[in-house]
């Protein structure tokens, strides 16, 4: 409002109002509010101009227009809730482009074997189990002879050996199961024993698509006063429940294994079908006399999976050698 | 394992289907691989002949009225021989059957309908030819009376046979009669034995040959047997039948006789001519080192002193419980027989035969370990066998040596307790009884004070029973695990023991995925010359400097011969092969085990100590819209061990490393923050040479190793933070200092003197710049320091005075200066 033609409150307030009734967006508010009421705006010009009007009207011109400010203000606050309500600052121009990708990290992400062991490590960890690892070159007494599997005997045509090339009287080899860490375990510590055991394996076979000459495996051990085959049975269902579905259950099956009497494989339901999953049964009394148990007192029970072969199930895996190729077009599905 | 159902059926009665009957088999422990069915043809079934009239319109052919149990078909039929009454093949329309006429042998065609000389005929009757089973097209195949009529032709002359997978602890089903008595068990059937009768002529067996056995350790029981004017020629067709259906190739009575008494009742026996053993004796002894023996597939055998040798005086006649000598084969001229039926001892057995490359269908059943009664009751099987298929006198009497007689273990003592402790449920007395006698265990109560129990005796085809737990097993399997209740370890908790190694694992990996990383695994064992494209550096802890590699006696391949010293080839492979098929970031890593030998000779085991190495080459990202496409470089590789450290809460230092898998100069090693240094990884830019060698599609890789071995102690069980400190309260402020300094000056010097002032609370650089504006070898760094104080609100005089202290140590120290 141009300063030298002073017209009267009522016009200026018209003129205010119709003029805040025409802004449309924040930003236009903002300029309104500038105008009017900001420190050079022309509410603040006149009060400070009216140190210029005769002294008899200066009260009531002062009166008038800080009553005007008050009505200004009010009208501003009002106008700003209005428009940020309608969010009527809105320019079409203004829009961002919100399909553009946005910016992100690479997905990193676990080997399938390492997050189906971690899978079925916890399951176990829930029930007690504590998880335990052991070295994967091995002796011959550890992968073998104490679990039942003397020299020279058929049994041992079950799991073709990988052998270190070594010059010493002990034979050191790749370990063909995780059975070991059940001796090592035992050896070491005092029933109660709750472990599961997951690491690397290796055999001597030709590699198919359901062959590896290595592979994971998970051992798991229990052994106490009281631990029965019932015992075995309800822990590996709650195992299926967990890691293959509620409704799934399990099979057992007589199997022969030199070092648990009697000996089972475990199969689970899969699509109307049962399939072998893993070995299992009452660990040998021959074996728990070996490492200092007495099997009168003790018993217990074992099972060994192949976290691959589960992998391979769950996710539809047809080829177990996708597993060591390392192809991110395989490792980046998971 | 091949078990005909035919042959099965001589001694156990099968009423349900073979499909139920294998998956009986397999829940008990003999697990049925697969069922093959044998002249089983869709459409055919046993008819019987109603009436046979003439045939309107032809004379050589007539209208035959077969009644198939569902319904009365005419049929038009050519064949001579067919009569009313008769059981005959009918095929019904669509039945496929061999073609009679065709010249191509094993010719089928579909049976469609048709009208022959003006007159329907709805089916067929076949002949033998048509039906697979013979040359015979003459006639139609007259069937056994008894037939039953809709019977599928394939029960009549076909067969099924089972595959079974055995496990090594059951010799006893290696012979028909062992699966016939699981079968027994398992359907609530009897147990038909085979006879073991036969007639006796002649001078007693003594009087006729004699046995020494001098190696008894080896041979714990031989008994042999003399059977005189034996007329040798091929078995009868039921012998050759049996031994067809198996796989087992006919070879003359005699032969025959000890091949089927082998795949019956599963002990081994070996004939001999009996005027071929000098002097009639046998003996059973180790061979002479170096002593060689025709085996009478006509190899020589050069023996060592551990095999067991059948000889005459005169030398060998047979490899025991192998294979028998050239020197006294039964042969067409042959008369009389020694037959030898023997218990030898399993592990040596297994160990000559392997030896010598000779598995055979007789080591198979010897290495795992026969019962000494077995061998009794096979040669009295077979005498029987060999006088009804070659005829032949049985001299009365067997001569049995039997060394080890009362050594083998006779009964198992089984408590109910016992069974509940193993199974956790009880068994009713009743049907623990039962199981076991079904299984043809003789039993009794257990003597004296303990009524719940049982003395079982061990049968002497069942060397796998010796533990309570093994009555237990055959109690399980018989009855099955389905209605085993499932419930939870009870009891005491095991103690925690701290300080797993997969704790400490999982917080690293976790660290790396996190920053965008992929795990892989490789194999554990590879080849020298990958191993050699990225060697692992010299340890400085081994003692000699170098260490060596831990090879594989009997590899997979070569390409998997030696187990590997450090995880940089194998890594850089799974990279440089993902650039020829990945388009993205190529970023992994692997922790795992490398290995080497123990510097000390006496320790037990290699050296095996996990380390993890990461590789990342190719784009640092997905291509985005605002981004400049950069590839990854040394600073992402530092960053990874920097993420990692900092999860760990280990403060580390880079200095300058000279190791040839990396680019000269482009290159550190990380040793820990303090005084001692502690190495704990390497990082750096891959050498191009070496990159080059893994033919990758990508320009170049970075590369960073971290001692997992040593970081684990490092870190201990210490997590991030030890413990919580209260964050400041008072306002920091922030202060940017632009320098200008040398080119050669390192940044991270300079940053260290900036974080090194008290009152600093951090520093970082955000730029670093040469090139214009800046004079020719220096460069421009700009550092922005935060200073806080925990205890006040520093003035802006401190600042300053904190700032000036900063400034005058990077000018003394580092020549760095203000920029003007």
């Amino acid at each position: 409002m141009p300063e030298a033609s002073p017209a009267s409150t009522q016009e200026l307030e018209r003129a205010a109002l119709d003029s805040l009734a025409a802004a449309k967006s924040e930003s236009e508010i903002e300029e309104w509010r500038i105008e009017y009421l900001g420190r050079r705006g022309v509410l603040s010009t006149r009060l400070r101009s009216i140190g210029t009007l005769p002294p008899e009207v200066r009260r009531e011109a002062g009166a008038d227009l800080n009553r005007l400010k008050n009505r200004l203000c009010n009208a501003f606050d009002e106008a700003a809730q209005h428009v940020s309500e309608s969010k009527r600052d809105f320019a079409p121009g203004d829009a961002i482009d919100i399909t553009l990708p946005g910016r992100r990290s690479n997905l990193g992400g676990l080997h399938p074997s390492e997050m189906m062991m971690r899978e079925i490590l916890d399951v176990f960890n829930d029930m007690g189990f504590q998880t335990v690892e052991g070295p994967i070159v091995e002796l011959e007494k550890y992968n073998f002879d104490m679990l039942n599997v003397p020299a020279d005997h058929p049994a041992r045509d079950l799991q073709d050996t990988l052998w270190i090339d070594r010059n010493s009287d002990e034979r050191v080899l790749l370990r063909t199961q995780t059975s070991p860490m059940q001796i090592r375990t035992m050896e070491k510590q005092k029933p109660p024993v709750r472990i599961v055991s997951p690491g690397l394996c290796f055999r001597h076979e030709a590699t198919d698509a359901t062959h590896e000459w290595q592979f994971h495996q998970i051992e798991g051990l229990a052994v106490d006063e009281g631990v029965t085959m019932a015992d075995l049975k309800g822990t590996l269902y709650e195992f299926a429940r967990r890691i293959f579905g509620t409704q799934r259950k399990i099979r057992f099956r007589c199997d022969y294994f030199p070092f648990v009497e009697p000996g089972v494989d475990v199969s689970v339901d899969w699509d109307g079908r049962w399939v072998e999953i893993m070995g299992a049964g009452m660990v040998h009394p021959k074996v728990l006399e070996g490492v200092g148990y007495d099997p009168a007192k003790y018993t217990g029970f074992a099972f060994g999976m192949g976290p691959e072969r589960i992998a391979m199930l769950r996710y539809n895996i047809e080829d177990i050698r996708h597993f060591f190729s390392n192809d991110l077009r395989f490792l980046s599905q998971f | 394992m091949k078990v005909p159902l035919s042959w099965l059926r001589g001694y156990v009665d099968i009423d349900i289907d073979v499909d139920e009957l294998a998956h009986r088999l397999t829940m008990a422990g003999n697990e049925v691989d697969s069922v093959k069915r044998f002249r089983h043809i869709e459409n055919v079934v046993v008819g019987e002949v109603l009436n046979v009239a003439p045939h309107p319109n032809a004379d050589r052919l007539r209208l035959v009225h077969v009644d198939d149990g569902e319904g009365v078909h005419e049929v038009v039929c050519g064949a001579p021989n067919v009569a009313k009454g008769q059981k005959i093949a009918y095929a019904s329309i669509g039945a496929e059957l061999f073609d009679a006429y065709s010249e191509e042998p094993g010719k089928t065609r579909r049976l469609r309908r048709s009208k022959i000389r003006g007159v329907e005929s709805s089916g067929m009757v076949c002949s033998e030819k048509e039906l697979g089973i013979g040359e015979n097209h003459d006639g139609i195949l007259v069937l056994p009376e008894n037939s039953c009529i809709g019977t599928p032709i394939g029960d009549v002359i076909g067969d099924t046979v089972l595959d079974i997978e055995l496990t090594p602890n059951r010799p006893d089903c290696l012979g028909v009669v062992g699966v016939a008595r699981d079968v027994a068990a398992l359907t609530g059937k009897t147990l038909r034995m085979p006879s073991l009768n036969y007639p006796t002529t002649g001078p007693n067996v003594d009087a006729l040959a004699k046995v020494t056995v001098a190696d008894s350790d080896l041979s714990p029981r031989y008994v042999g047997a003399v059977i005189r004017r034996v007329n040798i020629g091929p078995s009868p067709p039921w012998l050759q039948e049996r031994l067809n259906a198996i796989g087992e190739r006919p070879i003359n009575n005699v032969v025959d006789a000890t091949n089927f008494v082998m795949f019956e009742l599963g002990q081994p026996l070996h004939a001999f001519d009996y005027d071929k053993v000098t002097d009639h004796h046998v003996i059973v002894r180790r061979a002479v080192e170096g002593e060689v023996l025709t085996t009478l597939d006509g190899v020589d055998r050069k023996l060592d002193s551990e095999s067991l040798l059948i000889a005459d005086p005169g030398g060998g006649i047979g490899l025991a419980g192998i294979m028998g000598g050239e020197n006294s084969e039964i042969t067409e001229t042959t008369v009389n027989i020694f037959l030898e039926s023997a218990n030898f001892n399993p592990q040596n057995n297994r160990r000559t035969a392997g030896l010598l490359g000779m598995r055979s269908e007789a080591t198979l059943r010897f290495e795992k370990g026969l019962r000494a009664g077995l061998a009794e009751v096979g040669i009295k099987r077979c005498l029987r066998i060999i006088q009804e298929v070659a005829g032949g006198e049985i001299a009365p009497g067997l001569i049995d040596t039997w060394p080890g007689e009362g050594s083998e273990q006779e009964y198992v003592d089984l408590t109910n307790d016992h069974i509940v402790r193993v199974m956790g449920v009880e068994y009713p007395v009743q049907q623990i009884e039962t199981t076991l006698k079904s299984l043809g265990f003789e039993i009794e109560p257990l003597p004296e004070d303990s009524p719940n129990g049982w003395r079982v005796t061990i049968p002497y085809w069942r060397p796998d029973i010796a533990i309570p737990e093994d009555l237990v097993e055959e109690l399980a399997r018989i009855i099955g695990y389905d209605d085993l209740p499932a419930t939870g370890v009870a009891g005491r908790v095991p103690r925690w023991e701290p300080g797993a190694t997969h704790v400490f694992r999982h917080r690293v990996v976790d660290a790396l995925t996190a920053y965008g990383m992929r795990q892989t695994f490789t194999y554990a064992a590879i080849s020298d010359e990958l191993e050699d494209k990225a060697p692992p550096p010299a340890r400085r802890s081994s003692i000699d400097g170098v260490s060596e590699g831990v090879k594989l006696e009997n590899p997979v391949s070569g390409h998997h011969a030696t187990l590997r010293r450090s995880l940089r080839a194998p890594t850089l492979e799974s990279a440089a092969r993902n650039t020829r098929t990945w388009r993205g970031p190529v970023a992994l890593f692997e922790t795992g085990l490398v290995f080497e030998t123990d510097p000390n000779p006496n320790a037990p085991l290699p050296r095996q100590s996990e380390q993890l190495t990461g590789v990342l080459t190719g784009p640092r990202g997905d291509t985005l819209w605002d981004r400049v496409d950069n590839d990854f470089d040394f600073y992402d590789a530092k960053g990874a061990i920097e993420q990692v450290l900092e999860t760990l809460g280990v403060d580390a230092r880079f200095i300058p490393l000279e190791d040839t898998t990396y680019a000269q100069g482009k290159a550190a090693e990380v040793v820990t923050a303090d005084r001692k240094g502690t190495p704990i990884g390497t990082v750096g830019i891959v050498d191009t040479a070496v990159w080059e060698r893994f033919e990758a599609e990508s320009p170049g890789a970075v590369m960073f190793e971290l001692d997992m071995e040593a970081l684990r102690v490092i870190v201990g069980d210490k997590t991030r933070a030890d413990s919580y400190t209260p964050y400041p309260r008072y306002p920091g402020s922030q202060r940017d200092l632009a320098l200008v300094a040398d080119s050669s000056v390192r940044v991270g010097d300079a940053l260290q003197i900036c974080q090194q002032n008290r009152l600093v609370k951090s520093a970082s650089v955000f730029d670093v710049y040469e090139g214009g504006g800046v004079d020719e070898g220096q460069k421009s760094i700009g550092i922005r320091v935060i200073y806080q104080s925990d205890t006040r609100t520093l003035t802006s005089e401190q600042i300053a005075r904190a700032e000036e202290q900063i400034v005058r140590r990077l000018e003394h120290e580092l020549g760095v200066s203000l920029r003007s």
